[in-house]
């Protein structure tokens, strides 16, 4: 008996409070949400409004300089442009797509060796992972003294097995396949760290099931993992995925401003760096960067879209 | 009442982070100096000498030390923000000179340099000086002057039977091409490749065949026949005599790792760079590396003579007066002496006069120094507001003669692109 207070009180308390008191009281869901609301205008929605904003002037030299508005016009100049733009969007798609294919597979063959515990399983999951802890731009400073075409290991080695020195990293068409190899051999072991985790997670019953059925080991790969593994898959993927396409830090260390004097590892990240930070085109490269944007979220949507199938 | 006092509680934190958040340093005249300065030999030099300053005037020099490129992200970046941290800034007058004069990110130094008559504005070089002022503005003071020259190893040419370094662009050839043969693995000449970062060095071999990037009408003429000329010659020489497998993405500290690894014989670069060369502990030719003017082309020897890097004063800078002090003191005649003497070219008249100050340079260097400054053109770049812009589309050509393109035609597209940049520019 003695626990049930009597109800008189509180209210009694809250006629005493001030008003501000009660009024924070009243709109404490907005309140208590305002704090992460705040920080999330100011650095995300702020910048990207005021990205969209530029992309519709003509700011150039500084953005403090006098500007003009000029609508649409900055997205139907780039999207007219053959010279970089278009070029830029098919080196992400072709960076992104190549490197994400590998790094898939790879990463799959990987996590499936690590699968099943043995010997040494902890030194070789330790040096798998090494790469993923290097800094990208040590990594890509690392490959261009490896891939430098007249003092690099890369050629050594070549020589030492008799084939010709290659121009790997400074070759205009052997670039960007040499920076998509940086990338895989970096960022490999992250998406092989999400398939381990997915696969450690899924229960033996099925596997054994298929194991009584007489089902192969390539069988119980195809039939069984793979599709209880996919939503793992496609988490690791659109991880990936968005990293690859925004990649900026082992191109700009390999390659320098403007990926190359042929552009040959431009992709959009590295355009709409140097449109801001070479050219001081600030509306331009603003409007690179959204369109660039949406590229990513209609990319993002594509694969989320996919997932919900997946776990359906 | 639990849930009211909590409430309550994080009201009050959520205004005490606001209120500190709005807080932070006033600002306004103080007694240190922010001072922003790019990787060079000067600027340690002048690290060295700061103390002495430091006690002598009871200021505190705060320094940055960036790299090229992350010193441009950086100015790009604050000074774009009105940022007021960065009093003494040193820039490229010629790279983002007229850019950020146009911006107004520069004081206007008018009264400075005229208060001190010691310091004496008139002994820097008009040149320099030239280039460091917008709009008939002193807007910073030239603190380094470079020229291109020849570097060539002394002991190669002995080699193959020369008996000096060549003095015209065919003898150049010539002598590259003569070494490249009889020594297997060394390049007859190595220079910068990059499609920007070519142009300043290409620059006095388009001089020295004729050409300019624009007539004196400011029309794009890098597809004269003397512009033809020079990129098929630079990116031929390159090509035929350079290193096997060569980046089209050389700067300087990648031409210049070549040329000391013994891997070249001959290499054009700005003399400000020497002592990469000849300094033991950087170059495995040290003891070998001689320096000659630039070989004549058709219209004489035409290097660059350029002021490389000024100190200037950022216009939201509140904090201008101690900013001069620094200025006035890096730039006075002791330590321009000084950097000298350790080997960086400045731009007073008055230490080059002084036997002093060309004493620890190498005999061949100043004799080849003293030419350039003669036949010298003040540019080595186009000269307009978007510099980095410009350089790519100038340097395309030299890119394509590199890979055995066909350099006249690229030469005609890339002076209609340059014709519109330019058109672009003047609107």
């Amino acid at each position: 008996m003695a626990t049930i207070t009597p109800t008189k009180a509180p209210r009694d308390a809250s006629l005493a409070t001030p008003g501000w008191v009660r009024w924070a009281n009243d709109h404490r869901k907005w309140l208590l949400a305002a704090p992460a609301m705040i920080f999330v205008a100011a650095l995300i929605v702020i910048p990207l409004v005021w990205t969209g904003y530029l992309s519709l002037t003509d700011t150039e030299g500084s953005v403090r300089a006098d500007s003009e508005f000029v609508g649409i016009q900055n997205y139907l100049d780039v999207l007219s442009d053959f010279d970089r733009f278009w070029p830029a969007v098919g080196r992400t798609a072709a960076f992104t797509i190549v490197a994400l294919l590998f790094e898939v597979v790879l990463g799959m063959a990987i996590a499936l060796l690590l699968w099943r515990p043995f010997k040494g399983q902890k030194w070789v999951r330790v040096a798998i992972l090494m790469p993923l802890v290097a800094t990208p731009v040590a990594v890509g400073m690392m490959w261009r003294l490896i891939f430098d075409p007249n003092i690099g290991l890369a050629n050594q080695a070549l020589g030492w097995v008799g084939i010709a020195p290659q121009p790997w990293l400074s070759g205009q068409y052997t670039a960007l396949p040499t920076t998509i190899f940086i990338d895989v051999w970096q960022w490999t072991p992250m998406v092989v760290l999400i398939l381990l985790a997915g696969l450690t997670s899924l229960s033996d019953e099925p596997q054994e099931a298929a194991r009584i059925d007489g089902a192969s080991t390539w069988q119980r790969f195809r039939h069984v993992t793979l599709p209880l593994l996919m939503p793992t898959v496609i988490v690791a993927v659109l991880l990936r995925g968005i990293d690859a396409l925004k990649t900026f830090d082992i191109l700009y260390a390999t390659k320098g401003r403007g990926g190359g004097s042929f552009h040959e590892v431009e992709t959009l990240n590295v355009y709409a760096y140097g449109l801001s930070f070479d050219y001081n085109e600030y509306g331009v490269s603003s409007t690179v960067l959204i369109l660039f944007f949406l590229i990513i979220i209609g990319s993002m949507w594509a694969l989320t879209a996919r997932r919900k199938e997946a776990k359906r | 009442m639990r849930r009211q006092s909590i409430i309550g509680a994080s009201l009050a934190v959520a205004v005490a982070m606001s209120l500190s958040a709005c807080g932070g340093d006033s600002g306004g005249e103080s007694n240190t100096v922010r001072v922003t300065l790019a990787n060079h030999v000067w600027t340690e030099n002048v690290k060295q000498a700061l103390p002495a300053f430091e006690k002598e005037t009871g200021l505190k020099v705060e320094i940055t030390q960036l790299g090229e490129d992350q010193l441009s992200d950086q100015y790009n970046v604050k000074l774009n923000a009105g940022s007021s941290d960065i009093d003494v800034m040193m820039y490229r007058p010629l790279q983002e000179g007229k850019l950020f004069a146009k911006n107004k990110y520069l004081t206007d130094l008018t009264d400075q340099v005229a208060a001190n008559k010691d310091w004496d504005f008139s002994d820097f070089q008009s040149g320099p000086a030239e280039a460091t002022t917008y709009e008939g503005k002193p807007v910073g003071v030239p603190i380094i002057t470079e020229q291109e020259v020849l570097y060539y190893r002394k002991d190669l040419l002995e080699k193959a039977g020369l008996s000096g370094p060549p003095k015209t662009l065919d003898e150049l050839k010539a002598a590259a091409t003569k070494i490249k043969e009889a020594e297997p693995g060394v390049a007859g000449f190595v220079a910068r490749t990059g499609k920007s970062a070519a142009v300043t060095q290409f620059s006095s071999f388009l001089y020295s065949f004729g050409g300019d990037f624009v007539d004196s009408a400011g029309k794009a003429t890098v597809n004269s026949d003397a512009a033809k000329q020079a990129y098929a010659y630079y990116g031929g020489l390159i090509k035929d005599t350079g290193p096997a497998n060569v980046s089209t993405d050389m700067g300087w500290p990648e031409a210049m790792a070549i040329f000391t690894q013994g891997q070249a014989a001959f290499y054009t670069e700005a003399n400000s760079l020497y002592k990469n060369a000849t300094d033991p502990a950087k170059s495995k030719v040290s003891d070998q590396v001689g320096f000659a003017p630039f070989p004549a082309g058709p219209a004489g020897s035409k290097p660059y003579s350029i002021p490389s890097w000024a100190l200037g004063i950022n216009d939201n800078s509140e904090n201008k007066a101690n900013a001069w002090k620094f200025i006035e003191w890096a730039t006075g005649k002791d330590q321009t002496l000084v950097q000298q003497k350790s080997g960086v070219p400045g731009a007073r008249s008055s230490v080059w006069a002084n036997p002093e100050g060309t004493s620890t340079f190498p005999k061949d260097m100043v004799a080849a120094i003293e030419a350039s400054t003669q036949g010298g053109v003040g540019h080595d770049r186009p000269v307009v507001v978007k510099v980095p812009e410009s350089r790519e589309i100038v340097g395309q050509p030299i890119v394509d003669a590199i890979t055995g393109k066909d350099a006249a035609a690229s030469a005609d597209t890339a002076n209609t692109a340059f014709q519109k940049f330019l058109d672009d520019e003047a609107k």
